[in-house]
């Protein structure tokens, strides 16, 4: 039914955007971790990086169709892996997130799951066939998410729960919610977040202990305020032009926490400034053009979603993250993709570039 | 397969995503993106200045350099106060960590209570988080070695090396020389703390504290590059620390051992002065305490032994003890009775006192005829009560004030008393009350509300042997001292200042020769020193008012103040030595052998320094006639040119 494509319709502009960015990345964690006991991880991040191309090739080669076949499957097993992670997951830094392989591998479920999760809803729209949404294909679609979002969340994971939503949100506006219908969830969750606020007055409280960790970083025993307030003067003193490859004082002091991770763009700001920052924001604005334009170039309504699941996933990490180190949004913990050093993450993505070249490669129908 | 069936189904159907929605994606897509620049360009654009200045202020430490404090000479230049290098403990805030926790491990290691050091992180809890903490001062080397083996538990922990104060052991001239410590809280309130930072040590007491500026230094600073373990990585600059200038007393270490020994076992004050210049050559009280416990951290124990000693150790009774100057008194009494032209020509029958305004007043002995010069001798009550009823308490205090009474002397020490002299005016002032003519008889012999310090008496005396030349006491030499900077302490500790006082030599002579007598053929004979002119003025002051003359001295608490007012040679003396023996009973007895134990190491040294073994024992006829002074003042015996001239006799006995 689809004509095989050969890698010449692979897309190497896309590629060569990722791997522009990944370059950038290696070398920021590369300054980051210069004088510290993780010096090393830029090596280890290009075995990643060189794991992901090969993942992302070999999954480009089975038609997304089959992937979509196999969806309720793969989202059963997901469940299952994730309800695995609560019986004999290993607890890392207060969290029960990995699962031990042995051999030193560790895997991660919550981060696959995001990707299980991005071709469910792309099974359960097309399944939908177009016709307009009902109040019970919504909440299908909530349970869909919400199901997984529930476990991760007990992890607990908040930052990996969040990374659904942006899934679910963009399977709803594809998938033809309504404005009423957009209207009364809006009107919904802010009655369910207004009753939450009311009842209780520990929430205000709570709220008023973490802008109090933020303007005194020492009263924070969790320290989310300090590693705010570093990040912050870490991107604020690099200026327009940065400080200079290896040259960051916040970075090389070791007073920007986890600078090769969570706050690698708050690394990458100081060493290279406004100017470089930009650059990294113009990457993902090409990198999300060529996605969405291959979201366009789709044949079908899943392979579509597909793609425009894997925009919604990365562009909500991108704000997540850079909305923390630039101290508009609150600490979460979620990497930013493509420059983050982490195994997950790495595979996660390129497995989902993997997807969106495979949905491009079978554009053209018969 | 069910899949299969599903996707075969829908192949069919070519339903593509509406480009609307996509084109809203994109349009999604920038406007995020475009917010985020907005967030870095308020920070890497606007707010790029202050954030440097916080990068700045995250990697680079001020470590202070401790400035060593300057030493304290006595004036022949031997040393009296030195340092020696000690480790301090100090507690950095910068780092990421609850410091409260690690509360209770410090508080093993450096053997310190928690609440204290809980107090002390308050005390610093506003000043700026790169300001380190002194925990504890002068550690021990287990602790010190405890620091160092908890390095990586308890990084907050660093050790400096500075120098501490070394007092003279046994609380020698403890209370001249006084003590350092760290500011108070309550200290950086005051304004003359402005400049001072919390953890300063300065002086607190004595001439460290009026001598703080010459004596502390200016601490430097080292710029050291931190990372966010506070482990030192690199240094920036340096300021290096100006020590401390040195200072040299006008005290005598010799004449103040002499005076140390003569004052053990005793309490009370003596202070010994040069009455030509008004250097101090010797300066104690009694008791004493350790200042050594002072410049580290005070032990609650030693504390509130000191404080709840009914004693006043920490007091410098020289200064500030104000009490009753008993029969010393009657040398300004006689000064008064001299220059009024009333004294001379007074004989009074003694027989163990007279009836004055109805009421007996006593005296210890049936002295018979008493003239002035015998009522000096003898120190015969009866004849100053009757002295100070023919002169009224307004002329008494009129003299007693000339020579400084009721006011400050103005020592470049801390804290000085200035006592009382009773006059109707004063009475008026503090009482509301008109003074009645029978308060005077008491007045004249010392008692009633007559308060001197010891200090007050000897320059007082000292000043009268001099011929009416009054010097300001000091214990810094002051041509040695910045001018501004003397101005800046003689305005900081005003008082009567250099003066002098009217005396027509015949009354100077009478009354020194008198003085003279005391100690051959008077109260205080027994005290004679063979070949030195000794003159001086016993005192005997009772406490308890209906005992007053007469020759009860009570017990314990109640027990008379002695007193002795000696000097060498008997006029223009080279030396006066105020003693005070708190409840030490008679001044002849109880004060006067203390005074003359002073004076004879100070001739002995004299002699021996000089080889002049004659120098001392002058007692040169009064200069020449002031009558060429308009103002009679006898201004050429102000000068030090008339100094006593060639020797021209041996020790004179005079009457």
């Amino acid at each position: 039914m689809h004509r095989f494509s050969s890698f010449r319709d692979f897309d190497w502009m896309l590629l060569g955007l990722v791997l522009l960015m990944s370059i950038l990345s290696v070398l920021e964690i590369k300054s980051a971790t210069l004088h510290t006991r993780f010096h090393g991880f830029d090596h280890k991040q290009i075995g990643f990086l060189l794991v992901g191309m090969v993942l992302m090739f070999l999954i480009s080669l089975i038609d997304y169709h089959r992937l979509v076949d196999v969806a309720p499957w793969a989202y059963g097993i997901g469940l299952l892996s994730l309800v695995a992670v609560k019986l004999v997951g290993t607890t890392v830094a207060g969290g029960k997130r990995w699962i031990n392989l042995g051999g030193g591998v560790h895997f991660q479920p919550s981060e696959w799951v995001k990707l299980v999760l991005i071709v469910t809803m792309a099974w359960f729209f097309w399944g939908l066939a177009g016709r307009r949404l009902s109040w019970a294909d919504i909440a299908k679609a909530f349970a869909l998410i919400g199901v997984p979002m529930y476990f991760v969340l007990k992890q607990p994971d908040l930052g990996t729960a969040l990374t659904y939503l942006p899934v679910l949100a963009v399977g709803l506006f594809l998938g033809g919610i309504r404005p009423k219908q957009t209207a009364v969830l809006v009107l919904l969750f802010a009655l369910l977040g207004g009753g939450a606020w009311l009842s209780g007055k520990r929430l205000k409280s709570y709220q008023m202990e973490r802008i109090n960790s933020f303007i005194n970083p020492d009263t924070d025993p969790r320290g989310t305020g300090y590693q705010i307030r570093q990040s912050l003067i870490a991107v604020g003193s690099g200026g327009l032009w940065g400080k200079g490859t290896n040259q960051g004082t916040q970075t090389q002091g070791d007073f920007l926490p986890i600078p090769y991770t969570d706050f690698i763009f708050a690394a990458f700001c100081e060493e290279h400034g406004f100017v470089g920052g930009v650059g990294i924001l113009l990457l993902y604005f090409l990198i999300m053009m060529r996605l969405i334009e291959n979201a366009q170039q789709a044949s079908d309504l899943p392979g579509a979603f597909i793609v425009m699941g894997v925009v919604g996933v990365l562009l909500f990490q991108v704000v997540v993250n850079i909305g923390m180190v630039v101290g508009l949004m609150p600490v979460t913990g979620i990497p930013l993709p493509l420059m983050s050093y982490g195994g997950s993450s790495i595979l996660f993505t390129f497995l989902a570039l993997g997807i969106v070249m495979n949905v491009r490669m079978r554009r053209f129908v018969n | 397969m069910a899949q299969i069936s599903q996707s075969e189904r829908n192949a069919d159907r070519d339903e593509k995503v509406s480009p609307g929605k996509l084109h809203t994606t994109q349009y999604i897509v920038v406007l995020v993106l475009a917010a985020l620049a907005a967030g870095m360009w308020r920070l890497q654009i606007l707010g790029a200045d202050s954030y440097r200045l916080l990068a700045e202020a995250n990697r680079v430490r001020k470590t202070p350099v401790l400035a060593p404090r300057g030493k304290i000479f006595d004036r022949e230049g031997r040393i009296l106060v030195d340092n020696y290098p000690s480790v301090s403990c100090y507690l950095l805030r910068e780092q990421r960590k609850d410091l409260n926790a690690d509360i209770p491990l410090i508080a093993r290691g450096l053997d310190l209570p928690v609440d204290q050091i809980q107090a002390t992180l308050r005390r610093y809890a506003s000043s700026p988080k790169y300001v380190p903490i002194p925990l504890k001062q002068d550690i021990t080397p287990d602790e010190q070695a405890f620091i160092e083996a908890h390095r990586n538990e308890l990084p907050e922990l660093e050790t400096l090396e500075e120098q501490r104060r070394l007092y003279p052991r046994d609380g020698f001239a403890a209370h001249l020389i006084g003590y350092v410590g760290e500011l108070s809280a309550e200290d950086l309130n005051s304004s003359k703390f402005a400049f001072y930072e919390p953890g300063d040590v300065v002086g607190k007491s004595g001439v460290e504290e009026t001598y703080d500026e010459v004596l502390r230094g200016t601490d430097g600073s080292r710029d050291v590059i931190v990372d966010s373990h506070g482990k030192e990585v690199g240094q920036l600059g340096q300021q290096l620390a100006i020590p401390g200038k040195d200072l040299r007393l006008t005290i005598d270490l010799d004449v103040q051992r002499a005076a140390e020994l003569a004052m053990q076992g005793h309490n009370g004050a003596l202070v010994a002065m040069d009455p030509h210049t008004g250097e101090i050559l010797a300066m104690v009280s009694r008791p004493t305490y350790d200042p050594n416990q002072f410049s580290v951290r005070l032990s609650k124990d030693y504390w509130s032994q000191i404080v709840n000693d009914p004693d006043h150790p920490m007091m410098n009774k020289a200064l500030q003890a104000q009490l009753a100057p008993g029969s010393t008194f009657k040398i300004i009494m006689s000064l008064a009775g001299l220059e009024e032209g009333v004294a001379q020509s007074m004989h009074v029958m003694c027989n163990g006192g007279g009836t004055f305004y109805g009421r007996f007043f006593a005296c210890d002995k049936h002295h018979g005829m008493v003239d002035i010069e015998h009522g000096i001798e003898w120190s015969c009550d009866t004849f100053y009560y009757t002295l100070a009823e023919k002169l009224g308490i307004d002329t008494i205090a009129k003299y007693a004030t000339e020579v400084g009474l009721s006011q400050k002397t103005g020592i470049d020490l801390p804290d000085e008393a200035s006592g009382t002299m009773p006059s109707t005016q004063w009475k008026q002032k503090t009482q509301h009350q008109p003074w009645y003519a029978g308060e005077v008889i008491s007045v004249g012999i010392g008692q009633g509300a007559v308060q001197v310090t010891p200090l007050q008496l000897a320059r007082a005396l000292g000043g009268i042997a001099s011929g009416g030349v009054l010097k300001r006491p000091h214990v810094v030499f002051p041509e040695e001292l910045p001018p501004a900077m003397l101005s800046a302490i003689q305005s900081t500790y005003p008082g009567s200042g250099d003066r002098v006082v009217s005396i027509t030599p015949e009354n100077w002579e009478t009354i020194t020769d008198a003085m003279a007598a005391v100690t051959v053929t008077g109260t205080a004979s027994a005290v004679h020193l063979e070949g030195i002119d000794f003159a001086g003025k016993t005192g005997t002051a009772q406490l308890v008012n209906h005992s007053i003359g007469g020759n009860t001295l009570l017990t314990g608490n109640a027990r008379a103040n002695a007193w002795f007012v000696g000097m060498a040679p008997r006029r223009n003396p080279d030396i006066v030595v105020a003693v005070l023996a708190e409840h030490g009973g008679w001044g002849a007895e109880a004060a006067a052998p203390l005074a003359a134990q002073v004076i004879n190491a100070f001739v002995t040294k004299q002699r021996k320094k000089e080889g002049n073994l004659l120098r001392l024992t002058d007692a040169p006829k009064p200069a020449a006639s002031p009558a060429a002074n308009p103002e009679g003042v006898p201004t050429a015996l102000a000068t030090p040119a008339n100094r006593p001239g060639p020797a021209t006799a041996t020790a004179v006995k005079q009457p």
